[in-house]
């Protein structure tokens, strides 16, 4: 490739960075300074030089944590670097949204605002900290600490750069975070509960508050490891199939059997074979494999070992989130300690298999959550997804067999095969076996995540997080994140299975149960919804990338309207309780009436008919997940919640 | 010694042209296309399978000489058994599929397509598209309708309620479906507006994206932005842009290796651009101008006709087409010249042709002036 780099050069700092990364650079034509000598007479080109183009978004990261954004100049010493062209580069850069390529504050801090941290005034946090901040703030989506509050990421850049959490999250918290060197201690322990995990009890949660998540040997002391040990000595045949016999279903969201995934990428004929841990958990309200990683992440590598072992893979990615700072530190640290103790590395427990992981971060991007955009995340290219089939079981990562799985699958493997896949399918119901992460968010007395046996009601689940506060109705529920279904209290004897949420019209999803009850602004959060699908659209198809604009601005129309009629006093942000609570209970044709009134009925079908088919068309003309279900909570919303019913026409 | 002997003969002419060795024969797959059967070979996509059968799909961002990206969803089929759409121009074909190639899931998807880059983008120099809004009854102004002031949608209200038939009648049986109350589909013949139903209007209306923010109005996004004209030899107007991916895939491994553009951003920010979004001349761009050539909507378009648009005397229907070889280099690629007043003002290559499939350099595809001054 005859690469184009011109105009602002590196700065020391920046390559100093980028070389920790990469290593020093081997020639002039690779960055380094020119000497006649060596560069004059040859260049080293081909395979060699221009294979390193998965290491683009890490060298993004070094250069991001360093120096708090990438200039033009660190992008052309990453591209000389690496062989990538500076425009494919600026694609990639561009696409990221925790990269920046503007100069801004060292310290920043990205505070969520989505759906879970709206119901606990994360709206007026961060108009207070916008104000009081400036640059140094910037919303975010999700970020995966639905069971705490309101949570912001802090990013310190400089040559040690920090990344933490803080969550709950304070204005004054967060200004101190900014303005000071300090590091708030870690929060408290997270609730995590499995009482009604069934007869044998907790399982997926079983070490979390109880082993040393920093310890290797406390993993041991607690069971670890011998799974993997009874795995090398069944074989990779026998592994899948007790994964097939416990009829084990993808906890992403997609339920795929996860043993025939295992066995197509046993018997892909094209190697090498990869493994993909897929850690990039982004559906709002989800938490799960993030309390997984920080408080069990022994487990994820174990489990991915026995995978890699079993589809014959010898590499396996952790693809975490870039929101995830304790996580990839967590398992970082993991995957230090099992490389040292022979359990990663060119002989697995000395048993010959060669099998290691490496940590990739994502960087700030929901729609890598989806498995092909993932791949081309890894391999330093925009995080489009790819049109299926192919699908990765032949054409993965790096165009080769790949399997992957979300975190909480992969854990689920260690206890089925210590069970047996046959004896552990007992537990949860024919169609979805064993036990299921749920994270109980918004309006509960005890957010957390709670392991619950597959089959159990709603009822149950949200009584087992302490029920709605005192004095509340329910409103609505919304299962599965943002890509999932909105159920009303007509639901409530909902199984919670695969087979119970589709008879239900519903979906599981991520295992999202966010609780509104009645003080909550549907509306708000439905315009939240669409402008996260919004903000979060890759951009490739037409359907997902105009029609999640245009369902957000119908939507921001239809709330405009149904506030200023339901409560002509208050402001949009905050409608007060009465005033809702009463136009939820009483959908009488005055009311009807009255919300028609800002905007004629006539246009608010029209907008209707118009939500309608963007829906269609976005659920089956785009290209991915993504687009296929950007639709689906709010349409869920207006069908099954009785207080959004008054701003449909009838 | 013969005076035949040191003489230097041509040896005779092959009587006929040795082929290559045949390969195996490739294994045909069955399928059903709108009740239609037929045979394709294994490998062959959808849109293979449908031209095999004079189906014509209409599409956006597909061209032969380019890897499918099936990203403009225009080329939509409907699969029997598949949960959603597939995209016939990169799918390919499997023993026994069932394909439909207009049911009323198919036209409702492409119908909102066009209506969302309608929209969206400014389409009056895309060569086809009035065409094909008219054939799907794509309506993009409906999105301005609904979300701009309500006075505007509520004139709109009175008129003939003509369009409103033909609307109903292309959502089909999946509309009333929806989980949105289907009571609203037949509400909507009050709302549609009668100016709705040329659908050769699909310019955007500038008034819209300058009325005022009131409660229950939003602005409706589009890509409109200022021309870019920073060389000599061509523009890039990207209000006009519909994010095929031709052009980068033309500048990228599908054609010139070049990588002077990319798209950069996401979402609906996604946008074709240069590293940091720097002028041509800085960038790696060489001047081939074969991302012109498989632009889609006239986005990218070489000066002269550029500024013949301008002066409004672009007349294509007046123009000269010849096809003749270029005269600099010896690969001897085939030029087709435009002419119009006795001026060159556009040279391209058919995409048919075995040298070129359609791609240029610098001097074939620009480097005409000389004739023109002469």
């Amino acid at each position: 490739m005859d690469l184009h780099i011109v105009g602002a050069e590196a700065n020391a700092a920046e390559r100093e960075a980028v070389d920790q990364l990469l290593g020093p650079p081997s020639t002039g034509w690779h960055g380094a300074s020119r000497d006649i000598e060596r560069d004059g007479r040859s260049a080293a080109g081909g395979r060699r030089v221009s294979g390193g183009r998965d290491q683009l978004l890490p060298a993004l990261h070094a250069v991001q944590d360093a120096m708090g954004w990438v200039s033009h100049g660190a992008l052309n010493y990453i591209c000389a670097r690496l062989s990538v062209p500076p425009a494919e580069a600026w694609g990639v850069v561009t696409f990221y949204h925790l990269l920046a390529t503007a100069p801004r504050p060292a310290a920043v801090a990205h505070v969520c605002d989505d759906i879970a941290c709206r119901l606990h005034g994360a709206e007026s946090l961060c108009a207070d900290l916008e104000a009081r901040l400036g640059h140094a703030v910037h919303r975010s989506p999700c970020l995966g600490q639905c069971d705490r509050g309101s949570a912001a990421l802090i990013t310190r850049a400089g040559p040690e750069p920090e990344r933490f959490v803080i969550a709950p999250a304070t204005a004054g918290a967060i200004v101190d975070a900014l303005s000071t060197d300090a590091r708030p201690e870690s929060t408290a322990q997270p609730v995590v509960d499995a009482a009604a995990a069934g007869d044998k009890g907790a399982r997926i949660v079983r070490r979390i508050n109880v082993a040393d998540p920093c310890s290797l040997d406390s993993y041991r002391h607690h069971g670890g490891y011998a799974v993997l040990n009874k795995a090398i000595a069944i074989g990779a045949a026998a592994v899948i199939a007790e994964v097939s016999a416990a009829k084990l279903l993808g906890r992403g969201g997609a339920a795929f059997p996860t043993g025939r995934k295992w066995q197509a990428v046993a018997e892909a004929p094209a190697q090498p074979h990869y493994v993909v841990c897929n850690a990039d958990e982004s559906e709002p309200g989800t938490f799960k494999d993030r309390v997984l990683m920080e408080q069990d992440p022994f487990a994820v590598v174990e489990a991915m070992t026995i995978c890699g072992l079993a589809t014959g893979s010898a590499h396996g990615f952790l693809y975490v989130r870039g929101e995830y700072p304790e996580a990839e530190r967590a398992m970082a640290s993991a995957i230090a300690q099992a490389r040292a103790a022979g359990l990663l590395g060119p002989s697995v427990a000395a048993s010959g298999f060669a099998f290691d992981i490496e940590i990739r971060r994502g960087g700030g991007a929901y729609i890598c959550g989806e498995e092909t955009a993932l791949f081309n995340s890894i391999e330093g290219k925009r995080g489009e997804p790819r049109s299926k089939p192919p699908f990765p079981a032949q054409v993965g990562v790096f165009g080769q067999p790949t399997v992957v799985n979300n975190v909480e699958t992969l854990v689920n493997v260690l206890d089925l095969l210590d069970e047996g896949g046959a004896a552990w399918a007992k537990t949860g119901t024919a169609g979805s076996s064993g036990t299921r992460l749920f994270c109980l968010s918004g309006h509960v007395a005890v957010p957390g995540l709670y392991e619950i046996e597959c089959g159990r009601t709603l009822r149950q689940a949200i009584a087992l997080a302490g029920g709605l506060p005192a004095g509340r109705a329910l409103q609505a529920v919304l299962l599965g994140g943002a890509a999932g279904t909105f159920v009303g209290p007509d639901a409530l004897d909902m199984p919670l299975s695969f087979e119970g949420a589709r008879a239900a019209n519903a979906t599981l999803g991520s295992g999202v149960i966010m609780v509104f009850d009645d003080t909550a602004n549907l509306h708000d959060t439905l315009a939240r919804i669409a402008q996260f699908f919004r903000d979060e659209s890759c951009g490739q198809c037409v359907p997902c990338r105009v029609g999640t604009v245009r369902q957000a601005e119908l939507l921001h129309v239809r709330s405009a309207s149904s506030v200023s009629s339901a409560a002509p006093a208050s402001s949009a942000s905050s409608v007060s309780s009465a005033a809702l609570a009463s136009s939820a209970q009483s959908v009488s044709s005055a009311a009807l009436a009255e919300s028609a009134s800002s905007v004629s009925s006539a246009a608010l079908a029209e907008s209707s008919v118009l939500l309608s088919e963007l829906g269609l068309a976005m659920k089956d003309a785009s290209i991915c997940g993504l687009g296929q279900t950007a639709a689906s909570a709010i349409e869920s919303a207006f069908a099954n919640i009785a207080s959004l019913k008054g701003s449909e026409p009838s | 010694m013969s005076h035949d002997d040191i003489a230097f003969h041509l040896p005779p002419a092959p009587r006929d042209i040795p082929a290559a060795p045949a390969g195996p024969a490739p294994t045909m797959v069955p399928l059903t296309i709108d009740g239609r059967a037929v045979e394709v070979p294994s490998g062959a996509t959808l849109i293979d399978a449908c031209a095999a059968l004079d189906i014509t799909v209409p599409t956006l961002c597909y061209l032969k000489t380019l890897t499918p990206v099936n990203a403009c969803r225009m080329c939509v089929v409907e699969v029997e058994g598949a949960r959603v759409l597939a995209p016939a121009c990169s799918r390919q074909v499997e023993p026994g599929m069932v394909v439909k190639t207009r049911s009323p899931r198919v036209n409702l998807s492409r119908k909102m397509v066009l209506e969302l880059l309608g929209s969206s983008v400014d389409l009056s120099t895309a060569p086809g598209l009035a065409e094909m809004m008219a054939e799907y009854d794509a309506r993009p102004e409906r999105f301005h309708q609904s979300l701009t002031s309500a006075p505007s949608v509520s004139s709109a209200a009175l008129a003939s309620e003509s369009a409103s038939s033909a609307s109903s009648a292309a959502l089909g049986e999946s509309a009333s479906s929806a989980a949105l109350g289907d009571s609203a589909s037949s509400a909507s013949s009050v709302a549609l507006g009668d100016s709705a139903s040329s659908a050769s209007s699909v310019a955007l209306a500038s008034s819209a994206s300058s009325a005022s923010l009131a409660a229950g109005s939003v602005s409706v996004a589009s890509v409109a932005q200022p021309v870019k004209v920073d060389n000599d030899l061509y523009v890039r107007d990207y209000g006009k842009c519909i994010l095929c991916y031709k052009c980068v895939e033309a500048c990228g491994t599908d054609a010139q290796h070049t990588f002077a553009i990319a798209v950069a951003g996401r979402g609906f920010n996604a946008h074709i651009s240069t590293e940091l979004d720097v002028p041509l001349p800085d960038s790696a761009c060489v001047y081939c101008g074969n991302c012109i050539a498989v632009c889609p909507t006239g986005a990218l378009m070489a000066t002269p006709e550029f500024e013949l648009r301008k002066a409004g005397e672009w007349r294509p229907e007046t123009q000269a087409v010849t096809d003749t070889i270029c005269p600099y280099c010896g690969v001897g690629c085939t030029l087709t010249v435009h002419v119009q007043d006795q001026q060159i003002v556009k040279v391209t290559s058919p995409f048919d042709n075995d040298v070129t499939r359609g791609n240029l350099c610098v001097k074939g595809r620009f480097g005409f002036e000389y004739v023109n001054r002469t």
